[in-house]
């Protein structure tokens, strides 16, 4: 009874009347709002007792899955898992309850968290200095953009309006840059799927701004010509831009500052553990190396010289992108994952990331194809199916593990290969998980080939089965009023 | 009399005098999966050869148009607005831009439907 019933929208659980308090009444007169301010029409807000509502939430949030229910392969995303000390430690009172414009002298070792955290992203990431104001990391992406900009501004350079983006990117990176007012202009991978370096080459000139790359790239191989492209780049005056979406395999190890960019961001909500998707939000630093942290947006954390730490803002900056310093939690426990692991610690999930990543590969090869055979770094992507007779596709083989209770690797994504199915384990996942996604991924094409039904209508064990992408990418129905109009 | 050319980012360009219309192949529209958006650009706007003039979004993923040919917009498929998927159920039927050719011999570098073909079973392949 409980999903039947408590499963409806809110909304339909609504009876007229219904409240879960009793509120006095407050023995003063109504507010006089003026009539031309006053709304028309009664808001219509679910109505609905305390146990009808916490048992649709509860049941709802039941049919969630995250990586506290379960492996969580989702390639690109990094979905580590999130130890419970970061909640600890952001949901301290002292913490927690902060207001985001209190005076600097009462907030010092809020402002000393920030400054610790700018500082060791730094050392990690090998740049001069961070920002943590960023909300997410194409907020970080955008913000890096516009250090670039202000960059070439400084000296009068404003014919440089093009951003160069490998085609193996992701989205938010022409995004950002289209946003930012440039160009984007594609440069074309390899069949290794790694930058075509020759190409890169002959495309920069006085009008490139600044040439975007992720390294690792989403094909989870390392660009072993970084050195050679940042090299170019420079000396054709355009700046080199570090995607931090793959950083968690270079996690001491290598610095993206050693292979020559100027301005890096970081998704602490990959990299650094903290919660990720509908449970962020997230957060984007962006570092940038030496001579460009003038630019920096404002506000910005500094420590003075009596060790107290003050909140300033620099006429040099390329404005605000945000009223406060950033979304201080996640940053709380991004602090909090860097301080338990230690710099041993961190150097060693780098390595695990990218012993599992191959780990899953290398069991897996002889019934998926893989287009790169290189080892990779912390993920890898197969092209669907090696036998593609029984008609299988990538789709069908995400729908069906979620039967055997797995989040669904990234699908169709990066758009190299025609069934791309990305896999990123990340390195908290135990041998004995890996091993029990490798059986069901096996299962999986021995279905395809013996009974390939059963693959293409999964999954048959979820709530919902296949919703109807091509109507809700169309015919969009997302508020209640929109389903009530449209069910006339 | 028509002739239809291919480029190897998978659009047709489909020739009559230095009239001409373009859209995307058959294998591309099978490629993306179901058309849920079509970018155009406007009429009059000048699309350069090799590069990108709008894009098709489908609910695997969003591809840009690339030109295969020059020349002025005359005519955007306006069908396509309130119905993408038109170009799913008949791609060579529902054309995405007509264009006036304005350098006839870009076509010299394009596939005819035989070398195309061969091409795509190439990639289909690899």
């Amino acid at each position: 009874m409980n999903k039947e019933y408590y499963g409806k929208l809110i909304f339909e659980l609504s009876r007229e009347g219904r409240s879960g308090a009793a509120i006095p009444d407050a023995g003063c007169p109504d507010a006089q709002i003026p009539a031309a301010l006053a709304r028309v029409h009664t808001p219509e807000l679910p109505q609905a007792d305390e146990p009808t509502v916490v048992r649709h939430y509860t049941n709802m949030s039941a049919n969630n899955f995250g990586v506290d229910t379960g492996f969580y392969p989702l390639g690109s995303c990094t979905m580590k898992y999130n130890p419970k000390i970061n909640e600890e430690m952001c949901s301290l009172p002292a913490m927690a309850s902060l207001h985001p414009h209190a005076p600097a002298e009462t907030t010092q070792g809020a402002l000393e968290a920030y400054w610790t955290l700018q500082r060791a992203l730094s050392e990690i990431g090998g740049m001069a200095e961070f920002t943590l104001n960023p909300f997410s990391g194409a907020h970080g992406e955008l913000t890096g953009l516009m250090v670039i900009r202000a960059y070439h501004d400084s000296w009068g350079d404003h014919a440089r309006t093009k951003v160069i983006v490998p085609d193996s990117a992701h989205g938010t990176n022409p995004a950002s840059a289209a946003v930012a007012g440039l160009k984007v202009v594609e440069v074309k991978s390899l069949p290794d799927g790694t930058v075509d370096a020759d190409a890169l080459e002959a495309m920069l000139d006085d009008s490139v701004a600044a040439v975007m790359m992720t390294n690792p790239n989403t094909a989870g191989i390392f660009e072993s010509n970084v050195a050679r492209i940042t090299d170019m780049v420079h000396r054709a005056g355009a700046l080199m831009y570090y995607d931090g979406a793959n950083l968690n395999p270079m996690l001491g190890i290598a610095r993206p500052g050693d292979m020559g960019f100027d301005v890096m961001h970081i998704n602490l909500h990959k990299t650094f553990s903290t919660p990720h998707g509908g449970g962020g939000p997230g957060s984007g630093p962006v570092g940038v190396r030496d001579g460009l942290e003038k630019f920096l947006p404002n506000p910005r954390v500094v420590k003075n010289s009596d060790g107290t730490f003050g909140i300033t803002a620099s006429g040099e900056a390329l404005g605000s992108i945000s009223a406060t310093l950033g979304n201080f939690a996640v940053q709380l426990r991004a602090l909090s994952y860097i301080l338990s692991l230690g710099k041993e610690g961190l150097a060693e999930a780098g390595l695990l990331a990218t012993l599992n990543a191959n780990y899953i590969k290398e069991s897996l090869r002889d019934l998926y194809k893989l287009p790169i055979d290189r080892v990779c770094k912390h993920e890898f992507v197969f092209d669907g199916l090696a036998d593609k007779n029984s008609g299988v596709t990538t789709l069908d083989i995400a729908k069906r593990l979620l039967d055997y209770g797995f989040h669904a690797p990234t699908i169709y994504f990066p758009l190299l290969f025609h069934e791309s199915l990305m896999i990123e384990p990340t390195e908290t996942e135990s041998k004995e998980t890996l091993d029990c996604f490798i059986k069901a991924m096996r299962d999986i094409a021995r279905e395809a080939a013996e009974n390939p039904e059963v693959v293409k209508t999964a999954p048959h064990t979820t709530p919902v089965s296949r919703p109807d992408d091509t109507a809700a990418a169309l015919n969009p129905t997302v508020t209640w009023k929109e389903l009530k109009n449209s069910a006339g | 009399m028509s002739k239809t050319y291919f480029s190897k980012t998978h659009e047709y360009v489909t020739v009559d005098g230095d009239s001409a219309v373009i859209g995307i192949s058959d294998f591309a529209q099978k490629a993306l999966g179901n058309v849920v958006y079509v970018d155009m650009p406007e009429e009059g706007d000048e699309i350069t050869a090799g590069e990108d003039f709008g894009a098709v979004e489908s609910v695997k993923a969003a591809s840009d148009l690339i030109a295969p040919v020059s020349g002025e917009v005359v005519e955007t498929n306006e069908a396509l607005v309130d119905n993408p998927r038109l170009v799913n159920d008949d791609c060579m039927a529902n054309w995405i831009i007509k264009i006036t050719l304005s350098d006839p011999s870009e076509l010299d570098s394009l596939m005819d439907e035989d070398a195309y073909k061969a091409f795509c079973e190439s990639e289909a392949a690899h």
